[in-house]
C-alpha cells in the first residue's frame, strides 16, 4: 500500500488525466463490444485478441519502417475483413444458440488467437515508438506524452464517424432496426445475415483501431488480450447497451480506477483490481436488480 | 443396485487398483486423468445438473492447491523461508512428516473451499446467464493475479511443494498419488451418485429448466444453489491439493489458478461428454485426456493452438456431447420409452 498519491496533489492530477486518456480507449473497444453484444447478442470473449492482433499489424508497419500511426487507418481495413472471416467460419453457427455456447466458442477463438500471434510474432513485450515527444503541464509537474493525446483524439474521431454512420447510412439504419428486432427487420426485408457480418467486421475493425493506438500509446503482448475484453464488458454492463455517453463516462472511469490502483496497490495487482472490480460491479447489479424482483434474460 | 452394475463397478475398481501396476509407466497420466475426472464430474453438478455454467471452479481448485502446499509445510517449518528461495533444500519432511501435513492440508484444502463457496455463493449465484459466467471467469482470473502478488506464498517466482521423502522404493511416489486421487475420484463418484438418486437432483434439474417456476412452486432456490456450489467446491479443492502435490511446484497463473488451461478443461470435459450425465463427463475426460496426450506429444509447440481449435469445433458441432449422441441413438438402453410413431415423424422431418 502506498498512499503518496495522496499527499502530493500532482501525482493525483497525473493519474486522472492518464486514466481519462487510456479509458477513452477503453470505451472504444466496449462501443464494438455493446455494437455486437446488442445486435447479435453474443459476447466475444476474443475481443481483447482482436485488439492486440490490430496492435500487432501497426507494430509490423513500424517494423517495416513505416510509421506506425499509418496503422490506424490500415489496421481496421485488415481487421474488418479478419472479422468477417470469423463470422463466418464460427460466428454465424452459434448467433442463434445458447448464450453460453456463444462465450465458449469465442473462448476457444481467443487460445487460438492467443497462441498464433504467440508463434507468429514471439512472446516479448513490445512497442512502436511513434516519436511524437510529450507535454509538459503545471510546471513539468505532469507528462503527458504526446501519443496518449493522439491516440484520445483518434478514437473520438472515430467515435464520432461510427455513430454519424450508424445513424444517416442505409447499413446503419439496418444493424439498428436489426438490434431492436430481429425477426421483423427479417420481414421487412433486411438481410440479417449480412448485417451480422457486417456488425461484427465493423467490431473488429474499431478493436483494429484500439489495437493500433495501444501499440502506440502503451505495449502489447500475445496474452494481454482477455483483460481487454473483461474491461470492455464491464464498461458495458454499467453503460448498458446503446449508451454512448455512459459508455464514455464509465470508460474514462475505469481508466482512472486503474491509475489509481496502480499507484496505490501497485503495478503487480493491476489487472487483479479490475478482474476484482468487475466481480464486485456484477455482485453489486445483482443486489440492486433484486431488489426491484426483475432480472435481465 | 442391479448385478450388472455391481459387475461393472467392480470390474471398474479392480481395474482401477490394477491399473498402476499393468501400465507403470502411466502412473503419473493415469492420477492426472483422475483428477481431471473429478472435476469434470464436480463441474457437471452446477453446470449441467443446475445449469450455471462456471468458468470459476478454478478459483477452488487453485485455492485447494496452495492452501494444503501451505498447511503441508507450514505445520513444520516457516513457510515465508522456505518460499523465499530454496527453502526445500534446507528443510527435508521425515516420511511421518510429509504424510501428516498431507493429510491435514488434504482436509484443510476441502473444507475451506467450501466455505468460500458458501461465503460467495449468496452474491454470486444470484447473477444468471452469461453474467454468472463472465462473473466467474472474472473471479478465477483475479484469484490468479492477486497470490501472483502474494509474498508469503511465492508471488511471481512460484512455490515448491514438498518432494516427497525418501521411503524406500522409487516408484512409490508415483503409486501413492496414484491412489490417492483413485480414493478421491472414487469418494466423488460414490458421493455424486448418491446425490443423483435424491430429491436434490431433480430439485437441481428444476432450477436449471426453469428457476422461477423452481422458485413459485416453493423451493428455497437459492439455498440448493449454494449447496451445490458447495459440493463442487469441495471436491475441486480435493483435487487441487493432490495435484499441487503431483505436479510439485505451484504457480499461481499457470498451475494453479490456470483459467486458460484447466478451467476450460473441466467444462469442455463435461460438454464433451454430455452434460447433465452421471457417466458423460467420466467419459468426456477420458477421451479428452487422451486426444491431448495425442496432441501434446504429436503437436508439441501447437498444442494450444489445437486447444483452440477443438474447443471451437465440440462446442459448435458436438454440443450435445458422446452420451447425447449415444442417446439420441439409443433411447431404449436410457430408459426411454420411444413411441414408433414418433419416431417415424421424425425421420420424415429429417
Amino acid at each position: 500500500m502506498d498512499f503518496m498519491v495522496f499527499q502530493y496533489p500532482m501525482i493525483s492530477v497525473q493519474a486522472c488525466l492518464d486514466g481519462i486518456l487510456l479509458g477513452i480507449l477503453f470505451a472504444l473497444i466496449a462501443y464494438g463490444m455493446a455494437l455486437q453484444w446488442g445486435v447479435m447478442n453474443i459476447i466475444n470473449i476474443a475481443q481483447g485478441d482482436l485488439v492486440i492482433l490490430g496492435g500487432y499489424i501497426a507494430y509490423f508497419m513500424y517494423l517495416y519502417g513505416i510509421h506506425p500511426a499509418w496503422g490506424v487507418i490500415v489496421s481496421p481495413i485488415i481487421m474488418f475483413f479478419v472479422g468477417i472471416a470469423i463470422y463466418k467460419l464460427v460466428i454465424n453457427k452459434v448467433v442463434d444458440r445458447d448464450l453460453f455456447i456463444s462465450i465458449l466458442a469465442t473462448f476457444g477463438i481467443s487460445i487460438l488467437f492467443m497462441q498464433l500471434m504467440n508463434f507468429a510474432f514471439g512472446a516479448d513485450v513490445v512497442l512502436a515508438n511513434s516519436d511524437y515527444g510529450t507535454t509538459m503541464l503545471f510546471n513539468s509537474n505532469v507528462v503527458l506524452p504526446n501519443s496518449k493525446i493522439f491516440s484520445a483524439f483518434i478514437s473520438i474521431l472515430f467515435a464520432i464517424c461510427l455513430v454519424i454512420y450508424m445513424k444517416k447510412s442505409k447499413l446503419g439504419r439496418a444493424i439498428r432496426a436489426t438490434a431492436q428486432n430481429a425477426r421483423a427487420a427479417k420481414i421487412l426485408g433486411v438481410d440479417t445475415e449480412k448485417v451480422y457480418a457486417a456488425t461484427f467486421g465493423i467490431n473488429a475493425a474499431l478493436c483494429g483501431v484500439a489495437g493500433a493506438l495501444i501499440s502506440i500509446t502503451f505495449t502489447i503482448h500475445p496474452y494481454m488480450g482477455l483483460p481487454y475484453t473483461i474491461r470492455s464488458f464491464m464498461i458495458v454492463i454499467v453503460a448498458g447497451l446503446g449508451n454512448l455517453p455512459g459508455v464514455a463516462m464509465s470508460g474514462m472511469g475505469l481508466g482512472v480506477f486503474e491509475e489509481f490502483a496502480d499507484y496505490i496497490l501497485g503495478t503487480e495487482f493491476r489487472i487483479g483490481s479490475v478482474f476484482l472490480l468487475l466481480v464486485l460491479i456484477l455482485v453489486y447489479r445483482r443486489f440492486k436488480l433484486s431488489r426491484k424482483r426483475e432480472y435481465l434474460k | 443396485m442391479n448385478k450388472n452394475n455391481l459387475l461393472l463397478y467392480s470390474g471398474i475398481l479392480i481395474f482401477g487398483i490394477a491399473a498402476p501396476f499393468l501400465f507403470p509407466a502411466f502412473k503419473v497420466q493415469l492420477s492426472i486423468l483422475c483428477v481431471l475426472i473429478v472435476l469434470a464430474t464436480t463441474w457437471n453438478i452446477q453446470g449441467g445438473e443446475m445449469g450455471y455454467n462456471s468458468f470459476g471452479n478454478i478459483l477452488f481448485y487453485g485455492l485447494g492447491m496452495y492452501l494444503c502446499a501451505s498447511v503441508q509445510v507450514g505445520m513444520f517449518f516457516p513457510l515465508a523461508e522456505w518460499t523465499e528461495s530454496g527453502g526445500e533444500k534446507t528443510f527435508v519432511h521425515t516420511p511421518a512428516q510429509f504424510f501428516q501435513g498431507m493429510a491435514v492440508g488434504l482436509i484443510v484444502a476441502a473444507i475451506v473451499p467450501t466455505i468460500v463457496a458458501g461465503l460467495i455463493g449468496y452474491s454470486i449465484l444470484g447473477l444468471r446467464g452469461h453474467y454468472f459466467a463472465i462473473c466467474t471467469l472474472g473471479l478465477g482470473v483475479a484469484a490468479g493475479e492477486i497470490s501472483g502478488g502474494i509474498e508469503i506464498i511465492g508471488a511471481g517466482q512460484g512455490f515448491t511443494t514438498p518432494p516427497f521423502p525418501d521411503v524406500g522404493s522409487l516408484d512409490s511416489r508415483g503409486e501413492f498419488f496414484y491412489f490417492l486421487s483413485f480414493f478421491v475420484l472414487v469418494l466423488t463418484f460414490i458421493a455424486v451418485r448418491g446425490i443423483y438418486s435424491t430429491r436434490f437432483k431433480l430439485i437441481l434439474n428444476a432450477i436449471r429448466d426453469n428457476e422461477d417456476k423452481a422458485e413459485a412452486m416453493g423451493i428455497e432456490t437459492m439455498k440448493y444453489k449454494i449447496v451445490g456450489w458447495m459440493i463442487s467446491a469441495f471436491f475441486c479443492g480435493l483435487a487441487g491439493g493432490i495435484m499441487g502435490g503431483l505436479v510439485g511446484y505451484i504457480d499461481s497463473t499457470d498451475v494453479a489458478f490456470d483459467g486458460r488451461e484447466m478451467g476450460v478443461f473441466m467444462v469442455l470435459m463435461a460438454i464433451l461428454g454430455g452434460k447433465g450425465t452421471l457417466w458423460g463427463p467420466i467419459i468426456g475426460a477420458t477421451v479428452f485426456h487422451i486426444f491431448k496426450e495425442g496432441f501434446w506429444t504429436f503437436f508439441l509447440g501447437w498444442q494450444y493452438v489445437a486447444l483452440g481449435v477443438l474447443i471451437v469445433v465440440i462446442v459448435i458441432y458436438f454440443p450435445e456431447g458422446i452420451m447425447g449422441w449415444l442417446r439420441e441413438k439409443y433411447p431404449e438402453r436410457f430408459g426411454e420409452v420411444v413411441d414408433e410413431r414418433d419416431r417415424k415423424a421424425q425421420v420424415e422431418l429429417k
